[in-house]
């Protein structure tokens, strides 16, 4: 930003989109349970997991994406050094109280480590609701649907059994079209952001994302569209950076501080995959149906976001990377996954080799998501987005 | 070279440790499937490359096709000495260092020809079967050789027991996809109708030997026990874990072992190891993981030369839980073949884990339990260090935990590993000598 902080006319929902990010973007947890006596509030982890389900049951869903660049006193006695950094961080925060307000906790199907992660919960948490929820990847209605839709009323039933509201379909109506309401924001807030990287910056593309964990959806498309209307008055001017999709951050998430370090070596971040649950689906869940229930289903099946731990049959692999860069008007892409994250990693060789193919740039480095240090993820940004200029300055 | 090969080559020259009929056996029909694989495309049978835990061998076979596992390429190049190279050469081609080394040293191996254990290069597939049961890493692997390969891919899609339970659910979207997906797969790959009549055939020679190596298993509860249920083990589970259920050659296979080790009651002979019969049996241990397949034999000796017998393991379950009284049938194969595949080790919580752990060591009776943590594989490895604490609370059997690889030869430290043991043993006899004094 070229002005001065209290020049910003989106300085206040900044502010508070950063306020709802402390305590690892629980900090509406509590005030919202204190005013929904009675009412079930639960957390899961990544990637997806439909949050209108529980919306429509009262429950208030929680993202919960470890605890960042909390220090870890016991969760590193759970696991060996070569598991990634978020469950380490996820059981810190589970033992230490900090997810104390969640009734439960759903653990949706991504890899190998957040499935066992899921038994942990059951052994070490043993009053609170945990389920695994398993989601399909045969992607026929009568099959991999069929299924679906059973893992959905088998939550459903399970969570009215520990209080929740019986799901009904005109509730499960309403939470759909919430739901749509604020992935419509967010596609906003992507569109303005691809538009004018300088007026929405990565880094506040982030806060104002992720500011929703523990909102309802209503809430936090409220947010969105609030700094929608400041940023639009924001003055600015086009850099002179390049314009980079980042990729491999889907569960694990970085430091705010190595976003704005990129940003700081020249790269504008115009699509990335950070918080992917939120924007998972590609286009609006069905609202005028009989059967809402279902809907939620052939949304997951026909919309779902072509990322790691979604099987893709015969497809080419890396095909949609390259046409979210294309449609993204992005000059390369950086690989950033969490260190010893096995969707992303083994992925990535696959995505390298579709860009080689139609041209992309691309650097790669590993994170952590209490990384302390960017110096060397700064240059080598910075270095990449000279090369990117330089390669499209040749002739 | 086959398993049996291996570890005859690392037995000291001296001693040639004899060789039972049924390792005979063994040799001869692992020699075979190569040989039959090695002239496949000469022949017209087609190819499947498919997994070990859900794998589907009946259904494979009854379409006359031949199956290839990737990891068993890999563990049998980790004991030819050849994973390392290979590993080199998949992470030169940009693959992470921090990932499965199973996948790494399979690229490696294509990459360097897909040279076989007899010499000969293996068949391309002609079918990708994807089960994915129990691990993720599947997916991911078989996306890559679908990208080498370019040939079809099939997805078997089977449910986690998160619950510790198989559900109508779960057993009903297993069986539709083999319906709808997997059967209409293999049709298109072979050109012909499944033969129903051969499946349930190969269901019932698949069941006659599951019958008896839980003979073999269940032996280890004897004193001294006449098997070593980890090392010995995963010579064991060779031909049933992968070709060769629903066969004739499997069901002579194991009923053979199992006489063969029935005798050995009779006789009151414990294990053999690499060096020959293991003396006095002085622990009685479970193990969990996978073995490290670098330094196989060493890793062996390490237990053997304390006269540690490993009485029972999960990774010798991981391609089925026979022991729990599974059985594939022939009255409903493919609900059969569901209930196999939801059942493998890796597919079970883990609190079901626990349970199954905690049951190995009260019905072995056993002195301890120790795991072996794997790098490679986030399936078996994550969750391991609640499992040691869950299982000590519930027992009071101290645990002991060590860290290697399945075929990266990086992460096999020999001092490391066989410092470990050594203390938990001397902490065990520790513990054996002062219950004794009380």
């Amino acid at each position: 930003m070229t002005q001065m902080p209290e020049l910003d006319p989106a300085r206040d929902v900044v502010r508070r989109a950063i306020a709802l990010n402390e305590e690892n973007a629980l900090a509406p947890l509590k005030s919202w349970k204190s005013s929904h006596p009675g009412q079930l509030a639960i957390g899961h982890m990544p990637i997806y997991v439909p949050r209108p389900l529980l919306e429509a049951m009262d429950c208030l869903p929680v993202a919960v994406f470890g605890g960042g660049e909390k220090e870890i006193v016991r969760g590193d006695s759970y696991f060996q050094s070569y598991i990634c950094h978020v469950p380490r961080s996820t059981i810190e925060l589970g033992l230490c109280g900090a997810l104390g307000d969640l009734d439960g906790m759903i653990f949706p199907a991504i890899c190998d480590v957040i499935r066992n992660l899921s038994g942990m919960w059951q052994i070490l948490f043993p009053h609170v609701y945990t389920a695994y929820l398993d989601l399909p990847q045969n992607f026929r209605p009568e099959v991999g649907g069929r299924f679906y839709r059973r893992e959905l009323e088998r939550i459903s039933r399970e969570l009215a059994g520990r209080g929740a509201t019986p799901c009904s379909f005109d509730s499960l109506r309403r939470a759909i079209r919430d739901e749509n309401e604020r992935r419509a924001a967010l596609e906003r807030l992507s569109v303005c952001r691809q538009r004018e990287p300088w007026r929405v910056p990565a880094s506040e593309a982030y806060l104002l994302t992720r500011a929703g964990s523990a909102l309802p959806a209503a809430e936090h498309r409220k947010l969105v569209d609030d700094y929608l209307g400041a940023v639009a008055r924001r003055a600015g001017f086009a850099r002179d950076n390049v314009r980079v999709v980042l990729v491999g951050a889907f569960c694990e998430q970085p430091p705010l501080a190595l976003i704005r370090s990129l940003e700081r070596a020249g790269c504008d971040i115009v699509e990335d995959d950070f918080q992917l649950g939120f924007t998972y689906l590609a286009g609006a869940i069905d609202e005028d149906t009989a059967d809402p229930l279902d809907a939620l289903v052939r949304a997951f099946l026909e919309k779902g976001a072509a990322t790691a731990s979604r099987y893709i049959g015969e497809e080419e692999k890396g095909a949609a990377l390259v046409r979210r860069v294309r449609h993204a008007g992005a000059d390369g892409v950086i690989f950033a996954a969490a260190s010893f994250c096995d969707p992303a990693l083994l992925d990535q060789p696959m995505l390298e080799a579709a860009l080689e193919r139609a041209g992309v740039p691309y650097t790669s480095f590993k994170f952590a998501e209490n990384t302390g240090q960017f110096q060397v993820i700064r240059e080598q940004a910075g270095a990449f987005s000279d090369a990117v200029r330089l390669w499209e300055a040749a002739p | 070279m086959t398993l049996n090969a291996t570890i005859q080559k690392s037995a000291p020259a001296s001693t040639p440790v004899p060789k039972d009929a049924s390792q005979k056996r063994q040799k001869k029909m692992i020699a075979d499937h190569f040989d039959r694989l090695a002239t496949a495309n000469e022949e017209g049978r087609k190819v499947v490359y498919t997994f070990v835990p859900g794998n589907l061998t009946e259904l494979i076979s009854a379409f006359g096709m031949l199956p290839v596992l990737p990891e068993i390429n890999a563990l049998q190049s980790g004991m030819r000495g050849k994973s390392g190279g290979y590993i080199s050469e998949a992470e030169r081609a940009g693959h992470s260092e921090d990932v499965c080394s199973y996948v790494k040293c399979d690229l490696g191996m294509l990459k360097s020809g897909n040279i076989g254990p007899t010499g000969k290069p293996l068949p391309k597939p002609d079918l990708l079967l994807l089960s994915y049961t129990g691990c993720f890493t599947f997916m991911k692997w078989f996306e890559i050789l679908q990208q080498e390969y370019r040939c079809p891919v099939v997805m078997l899609h089977v449910p986690y027991q998160a619950e510790g339970r198989i559900t109508d659910e779960m057993r009903d979207y297993v069986v539709q996809q083999l319906v709808s997906e997997v059967i209409p797969a293999m049709e298109r790959a072979t050109g012909r109708k499944l033969d129903e009549a051969a499946l349930q055939e190969k269901m019932n020679l698949s069941s006659r030997a599951e019958d008896a190596l839980v003979r073999v298993w269940e032996s280890a509860r004897h004193r001294p026990s006449p098997i070593d249920g980890y090392f010995g083990g995963v010579y064991y589970i060779g031909p049933i874990f992968s070709a060769f259920r629903g066969s004739p050659d499997a069901v002579l296979y194991y009923e053979e072992l199992a006489a063969e080790v029935e005798d050995r009651i009779s006789r009151g002979e414990g294990p053999m190891t690499p060096d020959g019969p293991m003396g006095p049996e002085r622990y009685r241990l479970i193990v969990e993981g996978p073995p490290n397949w670098t330094n196989f034999n060493e890793f062996w000796r390490m237990f053997s030369r304390e006269r540690a017998v490993v009485v029972a393991s999960t990774y010798t379950r991981v391609g089925g839980l026979y022991d729990l009284g599974f059985r594939h049938s022939a009255t409903d194969p493919l609900r059969s073949l569901a209930d196999y595949c939801l059942g493998c080790y890796t597919n079970r919580s883990l609190p079901s884990r626990v349970d199954l752990l905690e049951k190995y060591i009260r019905d072995y009776s056993a002195d301890g339990f120790l795991i072996n943590s794997v790098k490679s594989c986030n399936s078996f490895s994550a969750g391991q260090l609640l499992m040691l604490r869950e299982l000590e609370k519930r027992t009071g059997v101290p645990g002991g935990f060590i860290e290697s690889d399945l075929v990266d030869p990086r992460y096999f430290g020999r001092a490391n590993v066989e410092n470990r043991l050594q203390s938990y043993l001397q902490m065990l006899e520790s513990r054996r000598n002062s219950r004794a004094a009380s």
